[in-house]
């Protein structure tokens, strides 16, 4: 085990909103851990269970969907 | 072209927004060993012209046939370099970005190794699902040029002239055997004087001649299916049946008013609302010594919260009649607050003043009580109960839901709000949009609404409705829904049940009930997708497949 945990986070983010948030914390230069990376959807509808279970699957720590 | 695989990588410093803070070198060093990368270029400005040529160029030039770029966000710049790749003579659905500035670089400012590692992660994501991108092409589709407008009333009137004098052909379609809806119970119309019936009349006399209009009164819609441009509506009239098309769908449905039993001892006599004491100013029968008023008769309370903001000036309106009217007549208005915003509105409230109209404010935890011949409220000011002579007393009652909005939203596939008033899909943006492209909303349906603003609305309501009509053939974008496994497909009807765009419809087929996407009404959004069991629906670039792919790169530890 390394010194310190850092978990894989995968994020699921809504085009027209949860996404375009991710943004804005951007743009606005609000800062977080770099433990986390957004796939973009159309939509948090799209996301089926077999993502979630894949990324858990494969090791992600966490799953995040927003929308 | 050869079937391999040709990704080209383009890297964008974005000054120094994205150089400044992550390791930009490093990135393109890394893009060049991930599968498929033939090409690998860094930008000052990848969206600048040099950024631009370079992309073109090097389609032409490397053969590309799939191109990445990672810089800021696919919401402002997809269009612009998907355009580029169309310049350059490949598919724009070819196309890939990966958002290293707005979502890396700017949020990790002090973390220089990790968000260049994260960066490095994005990128293997974007050119894995890259890999997977298969082209696809613009949908287009005619639109039928013909327009329903529901209901008569003022709003409805409004909008069905308003497009056949565009040249138009639009048919209205009003439940009652006359058209004017609620103008037909006023007596005038603030600030202006107007006689309501007449202008209601006058209105209809138009319709009714125009030869573009198909009115069609006593009938109500029974079922619409379609989507925008291709609407098939059924009507019923005296049990007969009717079915036509229609491009686009206005809802002018108006609201009722509430009957407020049981309030304030209402009776119908000697406690009226304020339609019942218009309807005796049109007859000639008012007659009163000391009249009260009460606002918010079953509005601003637990059950209807909300305010039905013309109330107001219509007491201040009637208030003003009786005072010009019969000024010996006593008129006191209890109020909570008073609504009259806009300089004439405002006037009326002024002159009601003038004119000796008292108007008391009272609390909502200390309702005026009506009993006998009086009406005792508690003034917020003295502070004690005050008793009002009244032989009539008058309830401002709010606007209600129409009772066939219910039937009306599940017709459409439209939204209601909280108070089952139709939901328009911005209330910025679209304001008189719903969401479900092609149909509209105006006046009373959407929110209790003065006569000059239903008019404004339905005014902009048809010249939203005709810009489709007027384009005449829908074009949209290919990030749809499509049937990649037919013989997957069930014909269970989930996806039919659960689309919030009435974009897919079960069909026969000689393979039996198979699904069938409307690619016109679809949104992308891929519910139907996420919910098919049998995986027979997908998304174009969005496929389950390029999706695992972006997980399967994002969890592969990076080097």
């Amino acid at each position: 085990m390394s010194a310190e945990f850092e978990p894989r986070i995968v994020a699921f983010c809504c085009n027209w909103c949860a996404y375009a948030g991710a943004d804005l914390a951007g743009v606005s230069r609000l800062q977080y851990p770099p433990n986390i990376r957004v796939i973009r959807v159309m939509c948090s509808g799209r996301i089926s269970p077999d993502f979630i279970l894949k990324a858990f699957q494969l090791g992600a720590d966490g799953v995040l969907i927003s929308g | 072209m050869s079937d391999q695989i040709r990704i080209g990588v383009f890297v964008c410093d974005c000054g120094s927004n994205i150089a400044g803070y992550v390791d930009v070198k490093a990135l393109a060093e890394y893009a060049k060993t991930l599968p498929n990368v033939v090409y690998v270029k860094e930008n000052l400005y990848t969206c600048s012209e040099s950024g631009i040529n370079e992309i073109k160029a090097a389609i032409r030039e490397q053969s590309l046939n799939r191109v990445v770029v990672a810089s800021c966000t696919p919401r402002t710049h997809e269009p612009l370099f998907r355009g580029t790749c169309e310049e350059a003579g490949l598919n724009p659905y070819l196309f890939e970005m990966v958002n290293i500035r707005d979502q890396c670089s700017w949020v990790h400012m002090q973390e220089r190794e990790s968000g260049t590692n994260k960066a490095k992660d994005l990128i293997r994501m974007g050119v894995a699902k890259a890999a997977l991108l298969e082209p696809q092409e613009s949908i287009k589709s005619e639109m039928d040029p013909n327009a329903l407008v529901m209901g008569g009333g003022i709003s409805g009137m409004t909008a069905a002239l308003a497009l056949a004098n565009r040249g138009y052909q639009v048919y209205l379609v009003e439940k009652q055997a006359q058209l004017g809806g609620l103008l037909l119970q006023l007596d005038t119309l603030g600030p202006s004087g107007v006689d309501a019936a007449a202008f209601a009349a006058s209105q209809a006399e138009l319709v009714r001649n125009h030869p573009r209009i198909r009115l069609m009164t006593s009938t109500q819609v029974k079922d619409i299916s379609g989507y925008i441009g291709h609407f098939k509506v059924t009507t019923a009239s005296d049990g007969k049946e009717e079915q036509f098309g229609v491009g686009v769908v206005i809802v002018a449905t108006g609201a009722q008013i509430l009957k407020p039993h049981g309030l304030f001892g209402y009776d119908g006599e000697r406690v009226i609302t304020q339609l019942e004491l218009e309807a005796r100013f049109k007859r000639g029968t008012f007659s009163a010594g000391n009249v009260v008023m009460i606002q918010c008769a079953g509005a601003r309370i637990e059950e209807r919260k909300y305010c039905s903001r013309i109330c107001c000036m219509v007491a201040l309106k009637n208030a003003i009649q009786i005072k010009e009217t019969h000024p010996g007549t006593g008129v006191r208005v209890l109020y909570r607050d008073i609504q009259a915003y806009g300089t004439e509105n405002e006037e009326m409230y002024r002159r009601a003043r003038e004119l000796g109209v008292i108007f008391i404010n009272y609390d909502v935890n200390v309702p005026p009580k009506v009993h006998g011949e009086k009406v005792t409220v508690t003034h917020q000011l003295l502070g004690r109960e005050l008793d009002l002579p009244a032989d009539l007393v008058v309830l401002s009652t709010p606007l209600i839901a129409g009772e066939d909005n219910e039937a009306i939203s599940k017709l459409l596939r439209v939204s209601l709000d909280e108070n089952k008033f139709f939901l328009e899909g911005h209330v910025k943006l679209k304001p008189l949009d719903f969401a479900t492209d092609g149909v509209y909303l105006c006046g009373n349906a959407h929110y209790p609404a003065t006569v000059r603003e239903a008019i404004s609305q339905a005014l902009g309501a048809a010249s939203r409705a005709s810009i489709p009509l007027a384009k005449g053939v829908m074009t949209v974008e290919p990030i749809v829904s499509t049937l990649v496994d037919e013989d997957a497909c069930r014909g269970c009807g989930l996806c039919v049940a659960l689309c919030p765009y009435g974009a897919l419809e079960i069909v026969r087929t000689e393979k039996g009930r198979k699904v069938r996407v409307i690619p016109v009404a679809c949104k992308g959004c891929g519910v139907c997708a996420a919910t098919c069991y049998q995986h027979a629906l997908s998304i174009n670039s969005y496929t389950d497949r390029q999706i695992a792919e972006q997980i399967s790169a994002c969890l592969e530890s990076s080097g």
